[in-house]
């Protein structure tokens, strides 16, 4: 077994000798004996580093990893290729082990990279201000909320109904705190209907909540519905996807108050759902009000460039029961990782990386609809997500597909659109630029030999031939 | 640059280190020598709006250092009629004159008889003294 | 601060001289600063389809004029360039980090081996269960042995950290008294004034009240301030055991058993449960939720700044209420094993607080944890911990450590202690925030200064049991020596660090005129 402490039982007897105790016991005298736990733990004994690692090697071999499977899986969370820097430069002990900066003299490589960072996202979103990162995206939009009652004194939420599911359950469970009320605009061709936007807010809202691109993967158009909301003295907030901004129009001109997201995309592990980190971006009226640390650029008192954790006032451990959030311990490694991800990446790469996934993904989006049983959810425009319809029961198709190594999409059910029904009945199909035209190419076939072995008149048996010959 | 430590004569003072000049029905408030000492280098102060009221004993505005939060409170009742713009611009104005350049608001007082349960300035040194 | 001129003490350089160390003439530049136009490091794979023109895919008036700014630079710099920034950061592989209520154990690689297999770290998210059954295995093993650890039944490990956990505990009460009608009338909770800045902020955010407990001489609950306050209006009492003192307060029973006659729910933070595993369990104590922090007493590396984890366990009570999605484990029956699922099919549940299923990266590593030291192991860690403690307090019994920053409460403390500085300031004229300044010249990162709140200047020291006897010492001696050099000449300790890659930054310019961002053409 692996215990980590150096202290042997000389160590031990001097220590205690020190102390002026018997025992090491005696040190727990103030743990009543009535309550101290009088048997050991029953958990397994320790194991050596090898017997650890094998075990836990075993359980990982039973995953459906995406080196094992193609996976078109998105829904919040991407498998783009994660550079070698980032696991290298990430897993250096200077990064690795510190804690939050509190003594900033022997903190400037975590300040100032997190100076980094907020400028990178401070660029991506069009938006001055940016904090060094919260959790994860989901809570990053009940963050918002939070802000957004702060700020306007108001409890009423409205979101759009393709509000990814769990950003949207997220900002329930807060509001049941905060509290606040929540209202839900529906869609329309797959994006956020203006018209019900508009009869939705109203003096009383707080503020409006967007995706970009939604759920489905529709582009919104932001800057129309940003106009519906700030006519009431609602806020914007628009939860996006960092990689879409390489090309789209960023939350900052769209009239976004603040923009927020899962940082996942940046070259960080899928890691089965964490952890990631959560970016907050906001206009500067807001400079008060933001959750998470936030590093600022100083001088020392030599007169060098220095930098400290600044606006600390709005934090828990100041401000306390008034505090803009709870937030002490976030995510900066993850952080981290996604600045490195954005500096290889660099200003043009970015902009590639959007096209390509542009192209790409209309590719398959027009290659998977010829498929009989198969149609379009919604013919709005997309970037690197689309949504399907399906005229077969999707959990066994993906199933199908699974079992032929191939993880085809994520179900969508009654909740995810109107046109959906009870049950699921549509897919949601994620492209990242390590899916080939090839890979797309027996993605279509997987899924063409699913929809004939469950029941869609139609699709051929050739289905299944040209999905062995793929194979 | 911090100013010495003095409490004016002319001044009345609340227990919780806020001063107030009174000219018949208006007064100035302002935070003491004491309590800008004590916060340190102020950072940021973000005066209640005009047209606002304020109650005696109660919190109107907030100073904040970089690593304090202060309440400060109203020695006396009233209705906000200016705010000192300036050290909501320059937050040091407060460390460095508390007295004059380092007020914070101009208040009508809606009762005027309240300021006899403030300090003088002998009581307040008293206080400081405890 | 940055109006004063530098005053240079016995042994500090003089600033801007040669004799400047490397990392100090090395002035920041960030990687901003480094990029030039046209270079990169990403080569991307063609697209293999049509180069069809954005704009007739979607619609201009939907994308982006002008690019953001990002850095250009090639790999080699990109790398020199962070690994230049990292040697500015101080960290636990390099030496002494005894950050009070931090617990700054030493951070095994293997989790780190095992978390990076392509089984979790390529596992995505949405995989249905049936194609994720090691992930949810590793997920359950995990809920049972913090189950166990805790004295409590059940757990969701989905909380990102402890403030969160924190708030899923807030939240799981409501539920609880709403579930019996009194979510109007039970409103308040009881936090005692030594609690850590989540608590209180963790309460409005839950739309609760704060009601500030006393404590008592002795360190612990003020027991008659409790029994004023808790009452019909008591919704739950959040507290740490040992405390922020790193104190355990003998009366717990007694303290649960108030808020729980009270009708309250009894809240606690796991912040020092690296003092008891295998000793005494919150459950047992008569706490109803724990949250635990795995980037604590469970090894996760603390990465600048999290990631953390923050699972909860609780009571038979709290169960219904708890988030999800759970996992389910049913046996096969056909001697195939037990299959795993997810199931959000529980109507009484606060829901969720996050996306997908929590920082399942952090539970691997914390799983290797708990496999590596076993049942007894986490109890010799503990037992070690507190006898860490336990010694350097000893050591700093002595000399003028002892006479300078005295023990805040006399009492035997845990893995933790408090020492007060006031003696200090008082003879010496030194704060405890020149102290720590001036152990970051002797390689040490400083304990945690200036909380708890009611200890003047105080200190807070965690040791924790993976430092060895020397170490400690070398901890003690350090202090000794500042406290020495103090009585000699406070200026060297009010103008400290002088050695480090900056000196004392002006944080009141940094926050009256924030720069926050780099400001680029």
């Amino acid at each position: 077994m692996s215990r980590y402490t150096s202290a042997t039982d000389a160590d031990r007897e001097a220590m205690l000798a020190a102390i002026g105790a018997q025992s090491v016991d005696e040190l727990f005298a103030d743990v009543p004996a009535d309550m101290a736990l009088s048997r050991p733990l029953q958990l397994e004994d320790g194991l050596t580093e090898a017997e650890v690692y094998a075990r836990l090697r075993d359980l990982a071999a039973r995953n459906a990893d995406t080196e094992s499977s193609l996976c078109f899986l998105g829904a919040g969370m991407y498998d783009h290729y994660m550079p070698s820097i980032v696991d290298a430069i990430t897993s250096r002990s200077e990064f690795l082990t510190p804690y939050t900066p509190y003594q900033p003299e022997i903190s400037q490589g975590g300040l100032q990279t997190m100076f980094e960072f907020q400028t990178a996202m401070s660029e991506l979103t069009a938006l001055p201000l940016s904090s060094a990162g919260l959790y994860e995206g989901p809570s990053t939009v009940a963050a918002a909320g939070y802000l957004a009652i702060n700020a306007t004194g108001r409890r009423r939420f409205v979101v759009s109904g393709a509000l990814h599911p769990d950003s949207r359950a997220t900002l329930e469970t807060y509001s049941r705190g905060y509290p606040a009320e929540i209202a839900e605009v529906p869609l329309s061709g797959g994006v956020t209907d203006a018209v019900a936007l508009a009869e939705a807010v109203d003096d009383g809202t707080a503020a409006v909540f967007l995706q970009n691109p939604n759920y489905l993967g529709a582009i919104e158009d932001i800057e129309a519905l940003a106009k519906v909301a700030h006519e009431h003295g609602a806020l914007v907030i628009v939860s996006c996807d960092p990689i879409s901004l390489g090309v789209l129009r960023p939350p900052g001109e769209c009239g976004a108050d603040v923009a927020v997201g899962e940082g996942q995309p940046l070259g960080g592990r899928l890691d089965y759902g964490g952890p990631s980190f959560g970016f907050f971006c906001a206009r500067q009226e807001h400079i008060r009000r933001m959750p998470g640390r936030i590093s600022g650029e100083t001088t020392d008192a030599d007169g060098r460039r220095g930098f400290v954790l600044t606006l600390q006032t709005r934090e828990q451990h100041i401000r306390r029961e008034k505090a803009t959030h709870n937030i002490c311990t976030a995510q900066a490694l993850n952080a981290l990782g996604g600045m490195i991800y954005l500096s290889w990446l660099g200003k043009q790469g970015l902009v590639e990386l959007g096209e390509l996934l542009a192209r790409r993904t209309a590719y398959a989006r027009r290659r998977l609809v010829e498929l009989d049983g198969v149609e379009l959810l919604h013919d709005a425009p997309v970037l690197r997500e689309f949504a399907l319809r399906i005229e077969a029961p999707v959990e066994r198709v993906l199933a199908h597909c699974g079992e032929r190594g191939v993880l085809a999409g994520v179900p969508l059910g009654a909740g995810d659109h109107p046109d959906l029904g009870e049950g699921s009945e549509g897919i949601l199909v994620a492209i990242t630029e390590q899916r080939s035209v090839e890979d797309i190419e027996r993605l279509a076939v997987t899924l063409e030999g699913a929809l004939a072995a469950h029941g869609v008149a139609g699709a051929s048996d050739a289905g299944d031939a040209r999905e062995a010959g793929v194979r | 640059m911090a100013a010495e430590e003095t409490y004016p004569e002319d001044l009345r003072y609340h227990p919780e280190h806020d001063w107030a000049r009174i000219d018949g029905e208006e007064a100035t408030f302002g935070i003491t020598w004491y309590a800008q000492e004590a916060l340190g280098e102020v950072v940021f102060f973000e005066p209640p709006e005009v047209g606002t009221t304020v109650s005696k004993d109660a919190a109107y505005a907030e100073v904040e250092s970089v690593k304090a939060v202060s309440d400060v409170f109203a020695p006396l009742s009233g209705e906000i009629i200016a705010v000192n713009e300036a050290a909501q611009e320059e937050p040091e104005l407060i460390n460095n004159d508390p007295y004059e350049g380092g007020w914070m608001v101009k208040v009508k007082l809606s009762d005027p008889a309240e300021a006899e349960a403030l300090l003088d300035v002998a009581a307040y040194r008293e206080l400081l003294s405890d | 601060m940055s109006d004063a001129p530098a005053q240079a003490g016995a042994t500090a350089p003089p600033s801007g001289s040669c004799t400047e160390s490397p990392l100090q003439r090395e002035r920041a530049v960030t990687i901003y600063e480094r990029s030039v136009a046209g270079r990169r490091a990403a080569v991307l794979p063609a697209s293999g389809v049509d180069e069809t023109p954005l704009e007739e895919l979607i619609p201009p008036r939907l994308l982006r004029e002008r690019s953001a700014e990002l850095p250009e630079l090639a790999e080699p710099e990109i790398v020199r360039h962070y690994n230049r920034v990292s040697r500015r950061n101080f960290d636990l592989d390099s030496g002494f980090y005894p950050l009070g209520s931090c617990t700054m154990k030493h951070n095994p690689r293997i989790n780190e081996r095992v978390a990076a297999l392509p089984g979790y770290a390529k596992l995505h998210p949405a995989t249905n269960p049936a194609l994720a059954q090691g992930a949810l295995e590793l997920m359950w093993n995990l809920e049972r042995a913090l189950s166990e650890i805790c004295g409590l039944p059940y757990v969701s490990l989905q909380p990102s950290a402890g403030s969160h956990g924190e708030l899923a505990g807030l939240l799981l009460t409501r539920s609880y008294h709403a579930a019996n009608g009194e979510q109007d009338v039970r409103t308040k909770v009881l936090t005692p004034d030594t609690a850590h800045g989540t608590n209180p902020a963790s309460v409005t955010m839950a739309g609760y009240e704060v009601v500030k407990v006393a404590t008592a001489p002795d360190g612990g609950v003020d027991l008659d301030d409790l029994r004023a306050k808790a009452d019909e209006h008591t919704a739950c009492l959040m507290l740490t055991n040992p405390n922020t003192l790193g104190l355990f307060d003998s009366n717990i029973g007694e303290i649960t058993a108030i808020v729980r006659e009270a009708g309250g729910t009894l809240y606690y933070d796991g912040a020092n449960l690296n003092a008891i595993m295998g000793k005494v369990r919150p459950g047992d104590m008569g706490f109803d939720i724990v949250h635990v922090n795995l980037h604590k007493s469970f090894s996760q590396p603390h990465g600048g700044g999290g990631p953390g984890a923050g699972p909860i366990a609780v009571s038979e009570r709290i169960e219904p209420y708890l988030p999800v999605p759970r996992i389910k484990r049913t046996e096969s029956g056909n001697g195939a094993g037990p299959r795993f699922d997810l199931r959000s099919d529980h109507p009484a549940s606060i829901g969720r607080l996050r996306g997908f299923q929590g920082n399942f990266g952090v539970f691997v590593r914390s799983y290797a944890y708990i496999l590596s030291l076993g049942g007894d192991g986490l109890q010799e860690a503990s037992e070690t911990a507190v006898l860490n403690a336990n010694y350097l307090l000893a050591k700093m019994r002595e000399g003028r450590v002892g006479r300078y920053l005295p023990l805040a409460f006399e009492r035997t403390p845990m893995h933790e202690f408090v020492l007060s500085g006031r003696a200090a300031r008082k003879e010496l004229g030194t704060k405890t925030l020149d102290i720590a300044k001036r152990l970051l010249d002797h390689g040490m990162h400083p304990p945690t200064i200036y909380f708890p709140l009611l200890v003047d200047e105080a200190m807070m020291i965690e040791p924790t049991e993976t430092e060895t006897r020397e170490s400690l010492d070398g901890f003690a001696e350090a202090v000794e020596s500042i406290l020495a050099e103090a009585e000699e000449d406070p200026e060297i300790l009010a103008n400290a660090p002088y050695t480090t890659p900056v000196r004392r930054l002006d944080e009141v310019g940094a926050t009256r005129n924030p720069v926050i961002r780099q400001p680029l053409s």
